[in-house]
C-alpha cells in the first residue's frame, strides 16, 4: 500500500466562518503556504509522531493548568490540550492590531486613573454615573491614590476574535489578573522542538522577550527607583489554575514566588519578605490575586492569601502593586461597550480596533431589542470570566433563552448582549485528519515606562466540533501563533 | 534574598530524592545478595524494612516480610510515605512549588522520573524487570543532582540542597550499618565464614562504598574498617564524617548559624571520637540510636532558625523518619 496522506486538504471547507490557513476556494492564505505545504508532504506515520512528540514535549516539561474540582487523588494538574497546526498571520496585519491595541490600553489606563481621581468623563456626559454606581470592581480604597506614573493596568489579556467578515474585534479586556502568557511561550517551544525545518524556512517574529519585557516593566514601577528593586510574584497558591504560570513567570523573570505568608507589612508601611537571614523589603508586587484577597484589613477579613496592611503601604507610595487595585474597574463587560467614546474622549483619535457591537441591557430600548432577539444573540454577565454564566443562545434551548431573559429582567446592568459571532476557524488534527476549529486570540499588552504587545498572543481552540467556548475549563485547547514576515508572496 | 519557605522545600526536596536513591540501591543490593547466599539464608527482605525506619507501620499491614511484600511497600505503597512514589511524589511537590528557582531542566527530569515511575512500578516485583527499573531510578537522581550541580548557582539555596542531601545521607548510613552490622557483629570473633565476606561487601554496596574502600582501605574487608571508615572517614560521600563536615561547610555560608552548628558539632564529635573496636564489641546501637538523636537536633535546629519566621504552618512537604525505635519492630 502507498503511504496514505494523512491530511487531505480537498475536503477541509470551514463553513460559514473565515479560516485563518485555507480561504473559500481551498487555496492557503498569505504566509500560510508553507505550512499547508509540508504538512500535507507529512503521511499519517509522521503526522502521529509529531504530535507525539509535542504531547511528550508537554508532559516532560510539565506545562499543565490546574483543574478546579477534581478528586483528592492529587492528579490535579492537567496538560493543557495542544493542536501542532499553528495560526498564521501575516506581520503587517499584526503592526495594525497592535497599534489598536497600545491605543486601547492607553485609554484604559487613563480611564481609571480618571475614575479614582476627578471622573471627568462622567462629568462631561460621555460615560454614564450609573454604571460606576453598579460596578463591582470600583474600589473606593483607591480613590485618590497616584500610582508611578498614574498607569493601573500594567498587564492587560485582551481577547480578539474574527468574524466570518474577516475584521478582527475586540471582545474583551482583561485588567485583573490576565492568565495564559506562559502557554504563549511554552507553545513556542514545543513548536520549536517538534518541527525544528518549520523555523528553518519562516520568519516568526519571536515571543520570548516577553519576560524581560515583563521584568522592565515592573522594575520600572518601583518606588525606590535608584536601587536595584526587588520584585515578587505574589500567587493564591498551588491549588489556583494558573499556578503553573505564576511559578513559570517568576522563574523566567528571576524573581521570588511568594504567598501571602512570605510577606508582611512592618510598622514603618513597608512590605517586606520573611528570609532566611531575616526580613527583606519588597519594591514591586506583581499579584495574580483578586483584589477582594489583597488585604484582609480592607477587604475580605477572611482572606488567608493576602497580606495585612498591603493598602496602606500601597497608597504611601511605599510598594507598587500591578495590576494595582482597583484597576479592574475598566474589565467590566458593560464597560466594555464604551471604550471606543474613551478612546475618541481621552486621546481624541479613532479607535484602530473596532469593538464588537454590544447591547447594554441597562437601556431599555436595548434591552428590548436583546429580549426580542435571544435566540441569535450571546449574553455576558458584567463581570464573570472564563466563560461563566454566558448564554449562546443559538446553541441552546427556549427554556435557557427563558431563564435568561428572566435573569435579565431582574438585574439588567449585570448583562450585555452581543451578536453571536462566527468566531475564525484553523485546521486542526482531529483524530487523523484536520477539521476546522473556532479560535479566538488572546494578545497582551505591557504598561510601564514603555508600553509592548507580545508579538502574536495565545490562540485558543475550542477542540469540540462547533464549539464555540474556548476556556480551558471548558473543552479548550491551544495552539502556537505565528506572526510571520510575508515578503509579497507567501 | 532567600525566603524562608523555599530553603525549607529546597531543603527537602534534596532529603526526599536522597531517599528515593537511597531505597532504590538498598532493594538493588539486597537483590544481588539474596541471590548469593544459600537458598535457605533467614536473610530475606526484613532487614530492608528495618532500615527504612519504617518496620512498624509495615508490620501493620504485612504478617510476613517476603519479597512481594515489602518491595510494594519500599516502592507503592502509598501508606509509606517514605515510598519510593510517595518520596518522588513529596520531592515534586516540593519543587513544583519553587519552580521558580530550579533550573527547568531538573523540572523535567523529576517530572519525567515520577511519570516513570508511576508507569513502571510493576517491574520491580518481577526478577526480569527490577534491575533495570531501579537502576534508571538511580541514574535519574544522579542526572538531578548533576543537574542541579552545573546549572545552579552555587548560593544560598544550594546550601540548602546539600544540607538536605547530606543529613539524609548521614541518616541513611548509620541505618545500614545499624541493621547490617547487628546482624553480622556476633560473628566477628569467629572464624570467618564464606557469607560473612559477602555480607559486609554488601554493607558497603549499600552505600555503593565498595570501590572506594578498597582503594583506600589497605585491609580484606572487615567489620571493624568499614564501621571506621563509614563513620569517620573524611572523603567518602556517604561517610557519615564527610556528610557532616559537608553540613558545617553550608552552615558557613549562611547567616545566623550558631545554633545549628552546636548542634552539629556535637554530632561531629560523637562520630570522630568513637572507638570503633569498642562499638564492634558490642554497643553499637546504643551509639547509633544517640547518634541519630542528634541528627534529628540538627534538623530541627535548622527548621527553627532558617524556616520558622513566618506565622504559618510550615508548607514544604516534609517527612522525619523514625528514629531510634528501629529494633522494636524486630521482634514483631
Amino acid at each position: 500500500m502507498n503511504n496514505a496522506m494523512a491530511i487531505s486538504w480537498k475536503n477541509y471547507a470551514s463553513v460559514d466562518s473565515f479560516d485563518e490557513l485555507i480561504t473559500a476556494g481551498g487555496r492557503a492564505r498569505p504566509g500560510a503556504g508553507k505550512v499547508v505545504q509540508y504538512l500535507r508532504s507529512l503521511n499519517d506515520d509522521e503526522l502521529r509522531e509529531r504530535r507525539d512528540a509535542a504531547e511528550l514535549a508537554m508532559r516532560v516539561m510539565g506545562i499543565t493548568f490546574t483543574v478546579y474540582n477534581e478528586g483528592d487523588s492529587g492528579g490535579i494538574d492537567r496538560v493543557w490540550p495542544f493542536d501542532i497546526i499553528p495560526r498564521i498571520i501575516p506581520s503587517r496585519e499584526w503592526e495594525q492590531i497592535d497599534a489598536g491595541l497600545q491605543q486601547r490600553v492607553r485609554a484604559l489606563n487613563m480611564f481609571i486613573a480618571d475614575l479614582y481621581d476627578q471622573q471627568r468623563i462622567i462629568k462631561d456626559g460621555v460615560f454614564p454615573k450609573e454604571v460606576l454606581k453598579q460596578s463591582v470592581n470600583f474600589r473606593k480604597q483607591c480613590v485618590g491614590v497616584k500610582p508611578v506614573m498614574d498607569i493601573w493596568a500594567h498587564i492587560c489579556g485582551s481577547d480578539l476574535v474574527r468574524n466570518s467578515d474577516g475584521v478582527m474585534y475586540v471582545l474583551e479586556d482583561n485588567l485583573r489578573v490576565p492568565s495564559g502568557v506562559s502557554y504563549m511561550l511554552e507553545n513556542r517551544l514545543v513548536m520549536k522542538r517538534v518541527f525544528p525545518e518549520l523555523f528553518e524556512d519562516y520568519s516568526i517574529l519571536p515571543v520570548d522577550g516577553y519576560s524581560t519585557r515583563l521584568f522592565d516593566t515592573l522594575a520600572s514601577l518601583s518606588p525606590r527607583p535608584a536601587d536595584f528593586p526587588t520584585i515578587v510574584v505574589l500567587t493564591p497558591g498551588i491549588y489556583n489554575s494558573a499556578y503553573f504560570e505564576h511559578s513559570y513567570l517568576a522563574q523566567q523573570m528571576g524573581v521570588e514566588l511568594v504567598t501571602g505568608s512570605d510577606l508582611m507589612v512592618d510598622a514603618d508601611d513597608c512590605v517586606y519578605m520573611r528570609t532566611i537571614s531575616g526580613l527583606g523589603r519588597v519594591d514591586v508586587i506583581y499579584r495574580r490575586v483578586d483584589d477582594m484577597f489583597l488585604d484582609p484589613e480592607e477587604f475580605n477579613p477572611e482572606s488567608m492569601l493576602g497580606v495585612s496592611g498591603l493598602m496602606r503601604a500601597w497608597r504611601k507610595g511605599n510598594v507598587a502593586i500591578a495590576n494595582a487595585p482597583g484597576a479592574g474597574v475598566a474589565d467590566d463587560k458593560v464597560v466594555y461597550a464604551y471604550v471606543p467614546q474613551m478612546i475618541r474622549y481621552y486621546l481624541d483619535q479613532d479607535p484602530i480596533l473596532p469593538n464588537v457591537p454590544t447591547y447594554l441591557c441597562m437601556d431599555e430600548k436595548q434591552r428590548k431589542h436583546v429580549l426580542a432577539n435571544l435566540d441569535s444573540m450571546v449574553v455576558k454577565p458584567a463581570n464573570e470570566s472564563g466563560g461563566y454564566g454566558m448564554m449562546v443562545g443559538p446553541a441552546v434551548s427556549k427554556r435557557v433563552h427563558r431563564e435568561f431573559a428572566e435573569l435579565i429582567r431582574k438585574n439588567p446592568r449585570n448583562y450585555i448582549a452581543q451578536p453571536t459571532l462566527s468566531l475564525s476557524t484553523v485546521p486542526t488534527l482531529c483524530d487523523d485528519d484536520v477539521e476546522p476549529r473556532h479560535v479566538d486570540l488572546r494578545p497582551f499588552i505591557l504598561s510601564g515606562d514603555s508600553s509592548h504587545v507580545t508579538r502574536g498572543g495565545l490562540t485558543r481552540v475550542a477542540l469540540k466540533k462547533g464549539s464555540l467556548v474556548v476556556n480551558s475549563s471548558q473543552g479548550g485547547g491551544s495552539k502556537d501563533t505565528w506572526i510571520v514576515e510575508t515578503s509579497g508572496k507567501s | 534574598m532567600l525566603l524562608s519557605s523555599v530553603a525549607e522545600r529546597v531543603y527537602w526536596f534534596a532529603r526526599y530524592v536522597e531517599r528515593v536513591e537511597n531505597t532504590a540501591r538498598m532493594i538493588l543490593v539486597n537483590n544481588n545478595l539474596l541471590l548469593d547466599m544459600p537458598r535457605n539464608s533467614t536473610l530475606g527482605w526484613a532487614p530492608i524494612v528495618l532500615i527504612t525506619g519504617q518496620a512498624k507501620l509495615f508490620y501493620e499491614h504485612h504478617e510476613e516480610a517476603s519479597e512481594r511484600n515489602v518491595l510494594k511497600f519500599l516502592v507503592m505503597d502509598s501508606r509509606n510515605t517514605s515510598c519510593m512514589l510517595s518520596s518522588l511524589a513529596s520531592a515534586r511537590e516540593n519543587l513544583r512549588t519553587s519552580r521558580a528557582i530550579f533550573p527547568r531542566a531538573v523540572w523535567e527530569t523529576l517530572n519525567d522520573l515520577y511519570a516513570y515511575t508511576k508507569e513502571n512500578k510493576a517491574a520491580v516485583l518481577t526478577r526480569r524487570g527490577r534491575y533495570a527499573f531501579l537502576q534508571h531510578v538511580i541514574d535519574s537522581c544522579h542526572l538531578i543532582s548533576g543537574k542541579l550541580s552545573v546549572s545552579m548557582s552555587h548560593d544560598q539555596i544550594y546550601e540548602f540542597l546539600r544540607m538536605g542531601r547530606n543529613i539524609e545521607r548521614a541518616d541513611m548510613t548509620s541505618r545500614v550499618i545499624d541493621v547490617r552490622a547487628d546482624n553480622l557483629l556476633p560473628k566477628l570473633s569467629e572464624d570467618i565464614k564464606p557469607f560473612d565476606d559477602i555480607q559486609w561487601k554488601s554493607v558497603l554496596d549499600s552505600l555503593a562504598a565498595y570501590q572506594m574502600y578498597r582503594r583506600y582501605v589497605h585491609v580484606r574487608v572487615r567489620g571493624a574498617e568499614v564501621l571506621r571508615y563509614l563513620l569517620q572517614d573524611s572523603c567518602f560521600p556517604r561517610a557519615i564524617g564527610h556528610c557532616l563536615d559537608q553540613f558545617e561547610h553550608c552552615l558557613q555560608n549562611l547567616p545566623v548559624n550558631e545554633l545549628p552548628l552546636r548542634a552539629l558539632g556535637a554530632a561531629q564529635r560523637m562520630v570522630q571520637e568513637a572507638d570503633v573496636k569498642k562499638l564492634v564489641g558490642g554497643n553499637l546501637n546504643n551509639y547509633i540510636n544517640d547518634l541519630q538523636l542528634l541528627f534529628i537536633e540538627i534538623n530541627s535546629q535548622v527548621t527553627s532558625v532558617y524556616f520558622e519566621g513566618r506565622d504559618e504552618l510550615p508548607s514544604a512537604v516534609s517527612g522525619m523518619r523514625d528514629a531510634g525505635n528501629m529494633r522494636l519492630a524486630a521482634s514483631a
